[in-house]
């Protein structure tokens, strides 16, 4: 099951969960993550041990997609 | 490097040259230039004063005070950055909301920087850079192998966003984090870069706890050092 997770101030909340196999669940999750996108989110991939990319579109495989705010210097 | 792997938050410091190794040393260098720019005129004035007028004792020491604390100030500045932020203080904070948080960032990480992180609040992530030690406003970046120097950067999630106000601190550290692991050096280039000096000029100005984050980091960086 992949899984589309926002950080906020619960912690983190599931915006969306579906596998590839289910059209809807994949349209649904899209819907999610766009949404998110033009709250101004950006999304970030684990793409191994000490790794992360930055992605535009929903990655359908991932098996997670975490929803962060923008980082700035202090 | 293709544009989808670089930091989105580097559009918005366009005028930055972006950091780099060469960049690094050469900053430490002038941080090292500017102490001693602060330190040498005070601490030689106080020379002479005392050399010409032992009776200006006072104002020697006066000098002597200023030559020692503007550097310390400025350490102190460095390992502000490992603070936890103010609000989010251990009785403001909220125990669901934070384990949720700790625990993704839990599963970020490895099992030894979910240890460290327990023990100390700091999360160490090897880079190409060298070793990072993020906490939830900023970042330490200890570079240089044998003779390290310690890079501290301010940075923090974007505060002009209402949402970040609210974020318990494991999350905090997860964006840096992610953000980190996306684009080290994009990541350095958006932060700023509050102090550059020793490891032990920090290291004195650091709680009990985060000095072994410190520890950690420093072999973190010694031993990648060593495989190049």
């Amino acid at each position: 099951m992949c899984k589309l997770i926002r950080m906020d101030h619960t912690g983190h909340s599931t915006l969306a969960e579906w596998t590839p196999e289910d059209p809807a669940a994949v349209e649904r999750a899209v819907q999610a993550f766009r949404s998110e996108l033009d709250r101004g989110y950006l999304a970030m991939v684990s793409t191994g041990p000490g790794h992360a990319e930055h992605v535009r579109e929903l990655p359908v495989d991932a098996e997670l997609v975490i929803m962060r705010l923008p980082i700035s210097g202090g | 490097m293709a544009a989808a792997d670089v930091l989105p938050e580097t559009a918005s410091v366009h005028w930055r040259r972006r950091v780099d190794a060469a960049q690094l040393r050469g900053r430490g260098r002038l941080w090292t230039l500017t102490m001693a720019a602060h330190v040498v005129p005070f601490a030689g004035a106080a020379s002479l004063l005392l050399w010409m007028q032992p009776l200006a004792l006072p104002v020697a020491l006066v000098c002597f005070a200023h030559a020692w604390i503007i550097p310390e100030l400025y350490a102190q500045r460095g390992a502000n950055v490992l603070r936890p932020a103010r609000h989010m203080s251990a009785a403001d904070a909220a125990p669901g909301p934070e384990q949720r948080s700790v625990g993704l960032l839990g599963d970020l990480v490895g099992h030894e920087a979910r240890e460290l992180h327990a023990r100390t609040g700091l999360v160490l992530e090897p880079g190409r850079l060298g070793a990072w030690l993020v906490g939830e406003k900023g970042a330490v970046l200890l570079h240089g192998g044998r003779r390290p120097r310690a890079y501290c950067y301010c940075v923090k999630v974007d505060p002009r966003r209402p949402a970040a106000a609210d974020l318990p601190s494991g999350d905090r550290i997860a964006h840096l984090l992610l953000a980190l692991r996306s684009d080290e050096q994009g990541f350095a280039t958006v932060a700023n870069l509050a102090f550059a000096g020793a490891p032990w000029r920090l290291r004195r100005r650091m709680s009990r706890e985060t000095r072994a984050a410190l520890k950690a980091a420093l072999a973190s960086d010694s031993r990648s050092s060593a495989r190049l």
